[in-house]
């Protein structure tokens, strides 16, 4: 049997490292997956996170999630530049360990997941895609879950904010517990 | 808003030889999340793809899935198993590839591991596609993960596992 183990040393082998932009050395190129914010929830506990002053300048947004809620049940809803009226559609396939679901929904804001609890937190990944295009509805996709050894649900969810405006902000609500963590990360074409 | 870099491979192994494992250690804890993603054929039929985490063998894992099989879609859960995952089946084609995604998140965090699975694989005529979440009941950071068919089925020559990470503002 062959096993292949990495070491520390190869880690970050083929990255050009430059300490200087003077001819001879590799140019720098700016990664196009670039971090733009993050929200860690303290002590205190959060109702909601809010990403706002959200630059233009990306192609597509990714909001990474780990959170945990005071509550199994609790839903996190995400909402753009505070719209709160129903320009909200969503489709999600589901499962939740013994059967596969299917539903649609149509509100004031995203339902996106429901948060695990505290000792299994739910992991999301949203991605919003041409979030600054001002021709285009926006569409979002998310994979979604949390697995409480017995229990859990794993969503697979299509969004659509009918809005043609830039988002600028994005807000998530949900009684959330410390260790939630969000990060904003900007894609550029 | 600050922004920077953040999307880096931190290792890639292929195989040069069939291999029923593989383990990529001294993973640093700088990062945020964690992504890997495995292109593997079969060697023999019906190999899948698990893992594990700083090689825990204990039955601390547990994983809820969802998975379609190109005429019904189905949900089911592992419990208290010794690991996350097993549901992406290639079915042993030389020449097509399964894949499989893990998105680890906060793997160096204070809390239970959470997990995000994706399985594909499709062989013109039959086929699965698969989306899960696994949970690691242990509070330490991952510093090794290992990829494996409990079965001890190979991987081919040319199977790719590519360890990702990426790290928030």
């Amino acid at each position: 049997m062959a096993v292949s183990r990495v070491q520390t040393s190869s880690i970050l082998q083929g990255f050009p490292k430059s300490r200087s932009l003077l001819a001879g050395n590799t140019a720098f190129m700016p990664s196009s997956y670039q971090s733009i914010q993050t929200v860690t929830v303290g002590s205190g506990g959060a109702s909601s996170v809010t990403f706002s002053s959200i630059p233009s300048t990306y192609n597509h947004l990714q909001i990474r999630v780990l959170s945990l809620g005071t509550t199994v049940t609790d839903g996190v809803l995400m909402e753009f530049n505070g719209d709160t009226a129903s320009n909200y559609y969503t489709h999600y396939l589901r499962g939740n360990g013994s059967a596969a679901s299917a539903t649609s929904n149509a509100s004031t804001q995203y339902p996106i997941w429901t948060v695990g609890a505290s000792a299994s937190p739910t992991a999301s990944v949203i991605d919003i895609l041409d979030y600054a295009n001002t021709n285009k509805y926006k569409t979002t996709r998310s994979l979604t879950g949390y697995d409480a050894n017995g229990t859990g649900n794993i969503y697979l969810i299509s969004g659509l904010w009918q809005s043609t405006a830039a988002i600028s902000s994005i807000k998530l609500t949900c009684s959330l517990s410390q260790y939630s963590t969000f990060a904003l990360y900007g894609i550029k074409g | 808003m600050a922004a920077g870099a953040t999307y880096e491979s931190i290792a890639t192994t292929t195989l040069s030889s069939t291999a029923s494992s593989v383990t990529l250690s001294s993973i640093p804890s700088t990062y945020t999340d964690l992504r890997l993603v495995a292109t593997y054929g079969s060697n023999t039929t019906g190999t899948l793809s698990y893992i594990r985490f700083n090689g825990d063998t204990g039955v601390n894992y547990s994983f809820t899935y969802l998975v379609g099989n190109g005429s019904a879609a189905s949900s089911s859960r592992n419990t208290d198993v010794a690991q996350i995952g097993g549901v992406v089946n290639s079915f042993g084609s030389s020449s097509i590839p399964s894949m499989a995604q893990y998105d680890i998140m906060s793997y160096a965090g204070s809390t239970y591991k959470t997990v995000l699975t994706q399985g594909s694989n499709d062989i013109n005529g039959s086929g699965s596609v698969e989306r899960g979440v696994g949970l690691w009941r242990n509070t330490a950071a991952i510093n090794s993960i290992t990829i494996f068919d409990v079965n001890s089925r190979l991987y081919k020559i040319g199977s790719t596992f590519t360890l990702w990470g990426i790290k928030a503002a």
